[in-house]
């Protein structure tokens, strides 16, 4: 029982960070219509400044301010530079300039840094408080916790309250009006690439002191389980991104702690196998495709 | 009988025979490791020949096709191996090997394709992916599969009668270009006929070919098929050049290179595919032959050994997708259509379908 409240309670911190991974990419497809594939490797090349950052510095403020920074970066680059260029009559494209992407940033960061994996410190202590006998979580996890659901409330804020954000809804879902309207499409949809590019920059942060260390491929787990997610939630719904992720950090926890780390990645897999049979014609929750 | 007169069926036998014959007369003339590197080819063209159709005709994007060749290798082992071990000789376990590898890939692609016809775009991609990196934990958790170290498949030897005439790597090349030709002869059959018309009006607008009497559902899960079954061949052809099938081999990255080869071949041409199977195994030998010959520090070499060729493919899918959507085919069929127009008639569509067509 002690152990079950420790695995849910962990599993709790886990799914927030893949939900925070989650809600990145539910941005970027509701600004732009993408799943971008190469998020995790971008979000990678943050974490890698950010440790640069950190190693410099000593602050893990100052680094976690750096991946913010340069998730942005990154993200408006990708889209200037690359994602703009790609004909958009056909989802095709983009997906496979993307894992392109993802091949080039994943071989530069290795040929810069090598296959090792460089650890990186928690900025609290990884070790459980106890509640009575119970190990729960740890402080680093409660960090996990409060910083996730700020970004979250944040976001909430961002899109709902402000006009920047009704400016980035409205161009996402119906581009021409808001041209009429007098929105710059093209530069909400670059916002919407950074802004997510951003979240995602952040989650990889969070998530690599409770891995083996930073590596180019130390995200791509976390992008299968946010896809996952994505699929669970549906790609337009944020809510759907954050519950789906807790769920699915829980499961992954869960299968862990009782059956071994080797069946987390077919419990994923099931997972995804049993939603899409649940729900047959695919996980659309509210409508397929925006045309253009 | 004059070539007019054959069926477009005959005609693309006959050409398959033909270039299978030239494959197995030029073997004659490599050696061994070259003949090693043809047989490679001759599997990653198995294997890319299904992709392209799949993603060039039907428009799923698959990023696991190497589970499919996977699936192909473990099935040819857990029914060649056992075989051989009760000692029965001769070609009887290749056959039933190949058999095993059609079943298990065919049930594999069969569930894909389901999946397939269900999900849009983005969602199947996601999907297969979480397929590849589910794999290594399903052949550790599976028992009888062998875990990370896989399992061995019995050696398929020079039969007696030939062995003074062919060296093991090039008797090794042959049956992978007869199981390429087996395996591609029926793609080329399905891409020009009927159904290859049905899969590029899925692909092209669902709600009309459903109008056309066209169920989309059954075109999608029947590409996935056809692509795992040609697929799973291939990955028998591997298992019988390494002597062993593991999940290390077919990861992410190998996924990744299959996309690569289609996508740079020129998405729906069998041609481009067979010029991307060349390009994924020749390049990466190529670069590393390069960066040997440099003189680098052996620090500096190792770090570039993996990764460069990754790069090169990476910035070749982003290049080619952007610049040249039609691929390596498109541009060739262009360039050369009228060169090769007044050697044979042309039978078959005019040019490989564009990324950009509809």
């Amino acid at each position: 029982m002690d152990r079950l409240a420790f695995l849910l309670a962990t599993g709790l911190a886990r799914g927030l960070v893949i939900a925070l991974f989650a809600l990145s990419l539910v941005i970027i497809w509701r600004a732009a219509r993408i799943v971008n594939f190469a998020q995790a490797a971008m979000a990678t090349v943050a974490v890698y400044v950010a440790y640069a950052v950190v190693t410099w510095t000593g602050s893990y403020w100052l680094a976690l301010v750096a991946a913010v920074v340069t998730g942005m970066l990154v993200g408006f680059a990708v889209e200037r530079w690359l994602i703009r260029r790609v004909p958009r009559d056909n989802p095709l494209p983009g997906m496979i300039v993307a894992i392109g992407l993802v091949m080039i940033l994943h071989s530069v960061i290795g040929i810069l840094f090598g296959p090792r994996h460089v650890p990186m410190r928690a900025p609290f202590s990884r070790e459980p408080l106890y509640v009575g006998d119970v190990a729960v979580l740890s402080p680093y996890d409660l960090f996990v916790l409060l910083l996730a659901l700020g970004i979250v409330v944040a976001l909430a804020v961002l899109f709902n309250r402000t006009t920047l954000g009704l400016q980035l809804r409205a161009a996402a879902t119906a581009p021409e009006v808001s041209r009429l309207l007098g929105i710059r499409v093209p530069r909400m949809v670059t916002i919407g690439w950074m802004l997510s590019s951003a979240v995602a920059a952040v989650a990889v942060l969070l998530l690599i002191p409770t891995e083996l260390g930073l590596n180019a491929h130390s995200a791509d787990i976390l992008f299968v389980h946010a896809f996952t997610v994505a699929v669970l939630g549906g790609l337009d719904s944020p809510v759907g991104a954050i519950v789906g992720g807790v769920a699915v950090g829980v499961l992954i926890t869960l299968v862990t702690g009782f059956l071994g780390a080797g069946m987390a990645p077919i419990a994923v897999l099931a997972l995804l196998t049993l939603v899409l049979l649940v729900r047959p014609g695919g996980i659309f929750a509210v409508k397929e495709a925006r045309a253009a | 009988m004059t070539i007019k007169n054959l069926s477009r069926i005959q005609k693309i036998a006959l050409r398959g025979i033909g270039l299978a014959a030239v494959a197995v007369a030029v073997t004659f003339v490599l050696s061994p490791y070259q003949n090693y590197q043809l047989a490679f080819v001759a599997a990653v063209f198995c294997a890319t020949a299904g992709l392209t159709l799949l993603i060039g005709l039907t428009g799923q994007l698959s990023l696991g096709h190497a589970v499919l060749m996977a699936a192909g290798g473990y099935g040819y082992a857990l029914v060649a191996g056992p075989m051989s071990a009760a000692g029965i000789g001769g070609p009887l376990p290749l056959l039933a090997g190949l058999l095993g590898a059609l079943a298990l890939a065919g049930v594999v692609g069969g569930l894909l394709g389901l999946a397939g016809a269900r999900l849009k775009g983005p969602y199947l991609a996601g999907l297969t992916l979480a397929l590849v990196i589910a794999l290594p934990a399903f052949t550790s958790q599976i028992p009888g599969l062998g875990g990370d170290q896989g399992m061995r498949v019995p050696f398929v030897g020079v039969p007696d009668g030939l062995r003074p005439l062919v060296g093991v790597e090039q008797w090794h090349a042959w049956i992978a270009v007869v199981i390429a030709l087996l395996a591609v002869t029926p793609l080329a059959i399905i891409r020009t006929g009927r159904t290859g018309m049905r899969m590029r009006a899925v692909h092209g607008d669902e709600v009309a070919a459903k109008l056309a009497g066209v169920s989309p559902a059954r075109v999608k899960t029947g590409a996935f098929v056809v692509g795992a079954l040609s697929a799973g061949l291939g990955g028998a052809v591997l298992a019988v050049l390494t002597q062993n099938v593991s999940p290390g081999a077919y990861d992410l990255n190998f996924s990744l290179l299959l996309l690569v080869a289609v996508v740079v071949g020129g998405l729906g041409s069998l041609v481009g595919a067979a010029v991307g199977a060349f390009l994924v195994v020749l390049l990466p030998w190529l670069i590393d032959t390069a960066t040997g010959a440099m003189g680098l520090s052996t620090e500096l070499e190792q770090r570039l050994s993996g990764d460069l060729v990754v790069l090169v493919f990476g910035a070749l899918l982003v290049l080619v997708t952007i610049v040249w959507p039609g691929g390596l085919s498109n541009a060739l069929s262009g360039r050369f259509s009228s060169l090769v127009d007044r050697f044979r008639p042309r039978v078959d569509q005019p040019a490989p379908q564009s990324l950009t067509e509809r």
